[in-house]
Order: C-alpha cells, then sequence, then structure tokens
C-alpha cells in the first residue's frame, strides 16, 4: 500500500502537496483508464447496467469480497479466495491486474495481467468511478490505513488549535455523534491523533472515496485538520 | 475556562430559576432570545447556551411541545418510520442546557426596544435576536387552496398532524385510485423532498395499492436529483408516475377542495388523495418584524446576521443566504455560524470564518439511498458554493444500501445535536 500509494503521489504531485486541488484520479487518470480498459471489455462489463458476462460485472468492486457476485460461476480458487474473506482493495486489485495467476491460483481469467504500474492505476481510477463504496472506509479501525497517505513531518508536527477545532467539529457534530455511536455512520471521537490527520489529508487527496468526506476534508487546511484532530481526540 | 458538567448545569439550573415567562429578567447577563425551536432555532440556542457555559441567557420561543421533524416524515409515508420516531421534545434543552423554553407564539418585534412581545401576552428583552421560524405559504399560489383546505388536501410540509393526515389519504385510497401533487415552484424548502416523497407514497402503492396511479403537476422544468429519481422510479415503479412539467401545463393548476379534483391545464382530473404544497415564504414573523425583502429575510453570510438589523439573525429556510438549499442540515449549519458570532459579540469569545456545509439523502425504495451535498463559504454578497457532489445513476445497490444506512445515521447525528 505505502509504495503504491507513494509511487502515485509522485507521479501526479509533487511530494508533501497536500492540495485540494488533487484529483479523484490520483490512483491514476480515469479517462486513460477507460481506453486501458478496452482490453478487459471482451469479459468484463462495468458502469450503469453492466452484467455478467464471461467475467463478472465490475460495479462496486473496490471493498466488495472477492467472489461474492451472486450468480456467477467462479472458479475454485476465486472461491476459496472468497471463503478467505479476501476483499478487493487497492493493493489486491492491483496485484491481480499485474498478474492474476500470482494472486489467485486457478483463476479463470485467463489474462497475461498488465505490466505497466501507471497502466494499472488508470485502470483502478476508472473502475473507482463506478465503485466510491462507503463500505471501504476503514475507519473503525484507524489504523488500518496508516500507510496510505505518507505525510511530511512538518504536517504531523502542527500542534491543533482545541478551540478553533472546537468550533470545527461543530460541523462534523451533524452527522458523527460525540457519544462515539456509529449506527450507519462511524464514530470519530478519541482517535489516535496522527491517525486523525492521516485519514483526512486521505480524503482531502481523494484516496480515499467517500464524497461527502472529500468534500469536507477538501476545504480544510493542515492547521484545521490538527485542530480537529486534537479536538476530537480529548472530548470526554 | 472549562467548566465540567456539574457546575454547569447548576449554573444553568439557577439560571432557568430566575427566569419566568412571560417578562424575562436576568442579572446582569447577556440575553439571547431565539423565536422558533427546529433545525435552525434549536441548534442555535442548544450551541450559545453550552458555549457560552452560563454566561449567556437562553430564551427559546416556540409555541408547540413536540417538534415533528419534516425530514423523515416521507419515510413515515413510505412506511419506514413511525410518527412517534419523528417526534422530539425540548426537556434536555431546559434541564441539560438550562434554556428557558418558552411555549408561545411570537407576535411582534419590537426593534427599538429590543423586546418580542407574546400571543399569550408580555414581551422578552433581548440583546441578541435570533429568529428560525421555518416558512409559510404564499396567499392564492395554488388557486382554489388555502390553509382552510388543508384538512382535505393536506401540505404536509410542515411535520406532525398534517403528515399523518396526508398519510391516513393514501391509506384509504380506493384500488386504482388517483393520488395528484401539487409541486412548488422555486425556491422552497427541502429540494428533493417532493420527489421523496412520490417515491415513497408509490413505494407504499405498490404494495397495497398497485394498479393506482400517481400524478405530479410541477411548475420546474428541473428538479434536484432527477436523473436519480426518475431512473428509480422507472425501475421500482414502473408506470405508476406521471409528472407533468410546464410543458405540459404542470405551472397551471388550480384545485376544488370540494369536488376533489384538480384542474391542470384544463383537464380537469378526480383525485382520491391531493396533496397540495405551495409556493412559500419566510415565516410569517420576519415580515411581521419588517425584516424580509420580497419573500425571504436577506442575510449576510460571515454570520448570518439580518441586512436590516445588526443585532438580529435570521437561520434556515427563512433565511435568504445564497445557494444553500432550504434543508434541515443547512439550517443546523448554519445556527453553528451565528451561535459563533452571538457569542463573540456579547462575550467576546473567539470568532473564527464560517464555513458552511448541506448533505440531502433522500430514499427511492428498500434500501436504494442517494445522496447530494456541497460546502459552501461566504462572499459579500452570498453564501458560496465551493464543491459539492451527487449519486450517480447505475451505482450498485450496496452503495445505495450504505447510504441509506448513512442516512439513518445523519437522522440520529442531526436531532442529538439540536436537541441534547
Ligand atoms: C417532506 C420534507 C422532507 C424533508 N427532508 C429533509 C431532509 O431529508 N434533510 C434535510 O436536511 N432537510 C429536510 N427537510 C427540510 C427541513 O425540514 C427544513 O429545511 C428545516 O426544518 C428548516 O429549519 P428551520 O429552523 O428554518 O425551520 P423549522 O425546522 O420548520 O422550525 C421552525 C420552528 O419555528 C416555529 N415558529 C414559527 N413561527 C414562530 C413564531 N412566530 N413564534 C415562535 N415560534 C415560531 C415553528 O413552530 C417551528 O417549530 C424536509 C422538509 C420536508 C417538508
Amino acid at each position: 500500500m505505502r509504495a503504491l500509494v507513494a509511487a502515485v503521489m509522485i507521479a501526479l504531485a509533487p511530494a508533501g502537496a497536500a492540495l485540494a486541488q488533487d484529483k479523484a484520479e490520483l490512483i491514476g487518470d480515469a479517462s486513460r483508464g477507460e481506453e486501458a480498459f478496452r482490453q478487459c471489455r471482451g469479459c468484463h462489463q462495468v458502469g450503469p447496467g453492466a452484467e455478467n458476462r464471461v467475467g463478472p460485472h465490475l460495479n462496486g468492486i473496490f471493498g466488495r469480497r472477492a467472489g461474492s457476485i451472486e450468480g456467477f460461476d467462479y472458479s475454485d480458487g476465486m472461491d476459496r479466495a472468497h471463503a478467505d474473506g479476501m476483499v478487493w482493495t487497492i493493493e489486491r486489485l492491483d496485484a491481480y491486474l499485474e498478474n492474476p495467476r500470482a494472486l489467485v491460483s486457478g483463476t479463470r481469467m485467463s489474462f497475461r495481467g498488465i505490466k505497466d504500474a501507471q497502466e494499472r492505476h488508470d485502470v483502478m481510477a476508472y473502475l473507482r468511478r463506478y465503485s466510491a463504496s462507503p463500505r471501504d472506509i476503514p475507519e473503525s479501525q484507524p489504523t488500518a490505513f496508516r500507510s496510505e497517505v505518507d505525510l511530511p513531518p512538518e504536517i504531523l508536527a502542527i500542534v491543533g488549535d482545541r478551540e478553533y477545532g472546537e468550533y470545527l467539529a461543530s460541523e462534523c457534530l451533524t452527522c458523527h455523534k460525540r457519544d462515539g455511536a456509529d449506527d450507519g455512520i462511524p464514530s470519530i471521537v478519541n482517535w489516535v491523533e496522527e491517525d486523525f490527520v492521516i485519514a483526512m489529508h486521505a480524503y482531502k487527496r481523494q484516496i480515499r472515496p467517500h464524497p461527502v468526506m472529500q468534500m469536507m476534508a477538501g476545504r480544510l487546511s493542515d492547521e484545521e485538520i490538527a485542530a480537529l484532530a486534537t479536538y476530537f481526540a480529548t472530548i470526554d | 475556562m472549562t467548566l465540567n458538567r456539574r457546575t454547569f448545569l447548576g449554573t444553568g439550573v439557577a439560571a432557568a430559576a430566575t427566569l419566568s415567562a412571560p417578562m424575562v429578567r436576568a442579572q446582569g447577563r447577556p440575553r439571547v432570545v431565539v423565536i422558533g425551536g427546529g433545525a435552525g432555532g434549536a441548534t442555535a440556542a442548544r450551541y450559545i447556551a453550552k458555549d457560552s457555559e452560563g454566561a449567556i441567557d437562553v430564551t427559546l420561543i416556540e409555541p408547540s411541545r413536540t417538534y415533528f421533524t419534516c425530514f423523515f416524515s416521507n419515510l413515515y409515508l413510505g412506511g419506514f418510520r413511525t410518527l412517534e420516531s419523528l417526534a422530539h421534545t425540548y426537556a434536555k434543552l431546559a434541564t441539560d442546557y438550562g434554556i428557558n423554553v418558552v411555549h408561545d407564539w411570537a407576535t411582534g418585534v419590537d426593534r427599538d426596544a429590543k423586546t418580542v412581545a407574546l400571543a399569550g401576552g408580555g414581551s422578552v428583552p433581548y440583546d441578541k435576536l435570533v429568529i428560525s421560524p421555518g416558512i409559510d405559504f404564499v396567499d392564492g399560489s395554488v388557486p382554489g387552496w388555502d390553509i382552510s383546505a388543508q384538512g382535505v388536501m393536506p401540505h404536509a410540509y410542515k411535520a406532525g398532524t398534517q403528515t399523518a393526515l396526508l398519510k391516513a389519504q393514501i391509506e384509504a385510497m380506493p384500488q386504482g385510485g388517483v393520488f395528484v401533487m401539487v409541486a412548488p415552484p422555486n425556491p422552497y424548502r427541502c429540494p428533493p423532498g417532493p420527489y421523496e416523497r412520490i417515491s415513497m407514497v408509490a413505494h407504499y402503492l405498490k404494495a397495497n395499492n398497485p394498479t393506482a396511479k400517481i400524478i405530479v403537476a410541477d411548475p420546474k422544468e428541473q428538479y434536484s436529483k432527477q436523473a436519480l429519481f426518475e431512473e428509480g422510479w422507472q425501475k421500482h415503479y414502473p408506470g405508476m408516475v406521471e409528472r407533468l412539467g410546464p410543458d405540459f401545463g404542470g405551472g397551471n393548476v388550480s384545485v376544488d377542495p370540494g369536488a376533489m379534483t384538480v384542474d391542470i391545464d384544463g383537464e380537469v382530473v378526480k383525485a382520491d388523495a391531493v396533496n397540495v404544497i405551495p409556493a412559500q415564504k419566510a415565516g410569517h414573523i420576519c415580515e411581521v418584524a419588517g425584516l424580509t425583502d420580497g419573500n425571504w429575510a436577506p442575510v449576510d453570510g460571515h454570520s448570518m446576521v439580518s441586512r436590516l438589523d445588526p443585532e438580529i439573525y435570521i437561520l434556515g429556510d427563512a433565511s435568504a443566504q445564497g445557494d444553500m438549499p432550504k434543508s434541515g442540515f443547512s439550517a443546523n449549519s448554519q445556527a453553528k455560524v451565528a451561535a459563533m458570532a452571538v457569542r463573540g459579540a456579547l462575550t467576546g469569545s473567539r470568532v473564527f470564518p464560517a464555513k458552511f456545509s448541506n448533505t440531502c439523502w433522500s430514499l427511492i425504495a428498500t434500501d436504494d439511498g442517494v445522496k447530494v451535498g456541497a460546502a459552501y463559504e461566504p462572499t459579500e454578497e452570498k453564501i458560496a458554493s465551493v464543491s459539492s457532489f451527487v449519486s450517480q445513476t447505475g451505482e450498485d445497490a450496496a452503495m445505495r444500501k450504505a447510504t441509506y444506512e448513512e442516512s439513518l445515521g445523519w437522522y440520529s447525528g442531526i436531532t442529538s445535536d439540536m436537541f441534547g
């Protein structure tokens, strides 16, 4: 994950430039990906009305459990991956696209793989358009995606202005409950500050997919993110 | 300064004890009066009381003892919520936040004397006044309909009794009967609201009265989340919903509540249930107080202060602020900006730059939720949209379900944020 994201960040944005204008295409370029996806179209559909063909449709692939499309006849290898609880994360898809058999032995996907990393990322950026599923937000385990953005130490070192954080937090509390309840919307209280900061920058750079959070984080400065992290880490 | 909960409660209760409606006296503390205990007013009262930690004396004037949220009232029509689940009281605002909750109507504002007159007699003085009275209807906007007809052709655009009545009428429709909605012109509260309602009525009818028809007479060319709703109606309720836009006379409508007919551009439709959502304007008290320009009350988006009176802040649906839709989410967001500005003015607390946001979720069918939202910042001229998003057509079922579940979380979040 770290390697992938870092590579992509370097490819498309100056290192450490946590700018709001960094686009969703950060994992790659979706329009180039649409072109590249042609080699997949013989077997896979994606987008409105997509159906299973030789291969399963790819709507909602990110965060989806492998081998989970009802009514599709998967290989034993993919069934096993399903039983193992494999989920299509960016890094897994990347590995699968590079060499399907390396990830799922015995897969029926007879595809030589895409060797060019940029091209794989472009295809994933295209697939993600049909896949911005809130389910792949790992708020419930704040540290799980720790390395999703590599923040320069000076951003992590910012000391949050708690009072400012309290005001900014009032906007979060329209949806996220102060008491930490998490029905439908994840809890954001009492996180480790650094995890909070990393998560918000990942939304801001549109690496994490949730549209509301991308919008909210997209307009927060580094100082504002730090202020929020401090506030939410210290409410009782 | 941080007061612990106990000290805070103590001052709150003491404060409440010194206050008695209708004449309010407070010793030395600055006084804030809030008119209207809805999405804007309840939030503002709560934040001012909470964050000033007893330093500001807050009075909330609201006639109803129970607030029924308009948000999720369409889900009640569809059978996804009970009416009770939409009901909220003001008890915690009084007990936990020390707010003096006065159940009465504000009938006038003396802006020179800085007092608010109450229907029950007497008046309440203020240093700063916050008004969030929601909407009232524009007289004559649907010929044949006025408030006396709302018992026959409900608007259900203020929730509670009206919503229950509309539901009862839908349930009483004969098999194969006709439901007509007269949709409102812009601007009105909750842009996707009428269309979420159509979805929920269709959901109910599909299960209970599958040959029934729904007709929407609509004066607008376009409406919020249109592609999403149309895709959903096609998918879940094929052939049931017919929308007549202005090209088909949807803007030329009159009703006859006695005959239960709707005249759409000369075509008279006999209906079994009619939902008339008239054109809207700021809650009447804004006009009485001389704070309106046209139908709405103009404000400066940096603080939500009235452009016509620097001591008065106007929130929510009633305000003319710019790009934000008239929604509960918006009113709640605006309330926090105003609360901060009011505290800053009265106690010298820090004031930060205003930020606003909105997200409106709508339910189209079981587990088929969609959303639209934007972030906003004030300019000299208005509150301006700075970024936005909307659900896409063709999203998969899991995403739609997660979106619906998110809306349940939001409902729980915002109602706690309003009422404690
Ligand atoms: C069907 C429907 C669905 C909706 N769905 C959503 C949704 O999903 N999400 C969303 O964000 N918004 C939704 N809304 C919109 C939302 O309900 C309103 O935008 C919101 O309530 C506006 O808040 P407000 O404070 O301006 O007014 P209100 O919440 O209406 O509060 C006004 C209060 O002021 C009181 N009042 C009025 N006049 C006086 C007076 N003279 N003296 C004292 N008190 C007075 C009233 O009794 C009322 O309690 C929906 C609306 C409808 C109709």
